[in-house]
């Protein structure tokens, strides 16, 4: 009987410390934590081009991630991208006039969205679309704009 | 005679195919007698003893060790480039997409596979299991089917402390000595590393590892020749073939999985 006990008591124990471990991985290791609890609300934006942006890239304002790149779509009547973000419930009073930005974090980083708010008292509600957009800089256009300018004052 | 070569040749895939064949019948018996482990989960308990616990200590201290030592790689290369932040990033996406599953499942065979193969040979080889034939009790499903779905249920367990373990030590050589900024090793891991993508894949590829240790290991022990070398040999074909099946494995469901 003795026995038998232990083994059930090291069995309990392996296992809650498997499961634990589980959720050390699930909460301090990866994203689970700052993942959006799924409601929320959608907003979309058209870009003449994203560069890199990708699904589940940040959408910040003020440098505060306030939701998430749900999908990207391309639409082929304007050849523009649209893209869908899902912005967390509690941001309820985005300005109509908010100018949506690519963004690069850091020279060579992940591309997110950045909102700046305008003035109207109005605000965005579900479905909505940001009028303003402003399209990723390229750093190849960058370049070759910076080349080329160069080669026309020289010459 | 002038086909010798040919002969030995189909002999050997004849005798492999055949081998395949009772391994395949083996794992539907044991699959067919589940029911014996829900009746009877004291078994399962005793069996998850035998390879989980058991394991711990070894799974533990490789764990620790093998985030130590991703610590303090991925310390001199990234510090190259300046990117010694990112080594959070490195010791837990490596730890928890491919070390953690594989080194623990290599961990496993050697140290519950083996034991499981020796143990199933010899019951085979001083004929109990015969016996409890004799007494109208199916060994396939009093025997084998606790310490298959033992082994299945331990190895993702394993698998997790070991991928924890492995990033608390990363955490301890990083932070600790080369002095890594706290905060950076933490969140740059939590913003790269996914939950869905990385560590459930993590966790399907640890129980399909489970699957094939103990499947091996018990297709070897009951597959044994009863003798005493017989069962020697089993026991090392039982380890070499579930580390290889392993890797390969692991190379497959890695193309799947992260392919896309």
């Amino acid at each position: 009987m003795g026995k038998r006990h232990t083994i059930e008591v090291t069995v309990g124990a392996f296992v809650v410390l498997g499961v634990v471990a589980l959720f050390f991985l699930a909460m301090q290791v990866s994203n689970l934590s700052q993942a959006s609890s799924g409601d929320g609300y959608h907003l979309t934006a058209r870009f003449s081009n994203i560069g890199s942006l990708k699904v589940r890239s940040p959408v910040t304002m003020a440098g505060v991630r306030i939701g998430r790149v749900e999908s990207i779509g391309f639409d082929k009547t304007r050849y523009e991208a649209l893209v869908t973000m899902r912005i967390d419930a509690g941001i309820d009073s985005i300005p109509e006039d908010t100018f949506a930005n690519i963004f690069t974090a850091g020279l060579l980083g992940e591309q997110y969205i950045g909102l700046e708010p305008g003035g109207s008292p109005d605000f965005l509600r579900d479905g909505d679309e940001i009028a303003n957009t402003q399209s990723a800089l390229l750093l190849e256009q960058m370049i070759g704009q910076f080349l080329f300018k160069k080669a026309g004052e020289s010459g | 005679m002038r086909f010798e070569a040919f002969a030995v040749l189909g002999r050997g895939v004849l005798g492999a195919l055949e081998r395949l064949g009772r391994a395949h019948l083996l794992l539907f018996a044991i699959l067919a007698g589940s029911g014996e482990v829900l009746r009877h989960p004291r078994l399962l308990f005793e069996q998850i003893y035998n390879v989980g616990v058991l394991s711990l200590l070894i799974v533990g201290v490789s764990g620790l060790f093998v985030g130590m030592v991703l610590g303090l790689q991925g310390y001199y290369v990234l510090a190259q480039f300046g990117a010694a932040e990112s080594l959070g990033i490195m010791v837990a996406a490596s730890l928890v997409r491919e070390l953690g599953p594989v080194v623990a499942a290599l961990l496993v065979a050697g140290r519950a596979g083996s034991a499981l193969t020796a143990e199933i040979g010899l019951m085979k080889a001083t004929e109990q299991l015969a016996g409890l034939e004799m007494m109208a009790v199916d060994p396939i499903r009093r025997i084998l089917a606790p310490r298959f779905y033992g082994g299945v249920v331990a190895m993702p367990l394993l698998a997790a402390i070991f991928s924890a373990v492995g990033v608390l030590g990363g955490y301890f050589v990083g932070v600790g000595l080369l002095g890594v900024d706290d905060g950076a090793y933490w969140n740059q891991m939590q913003a790269k590393v996914d939950f869905q993508e990385d560590i459930v894949n993590g966790v399907i590829k640890s129980l399909v590892f489970g699957v094939a240790i103990t499947w091996v290991a018990l297709f070897q022990g009951y597959d044994t020749v009863p003798t005493s070398e017989g069962v020697s040999r089993s026991t090392t074909r039982s380890v070499v073939h579930s580390a290889l099946l392993v890797l390969g494995l692991d190379f497959v469901l890695t193309a799947l999985m992260f392919g896309g």
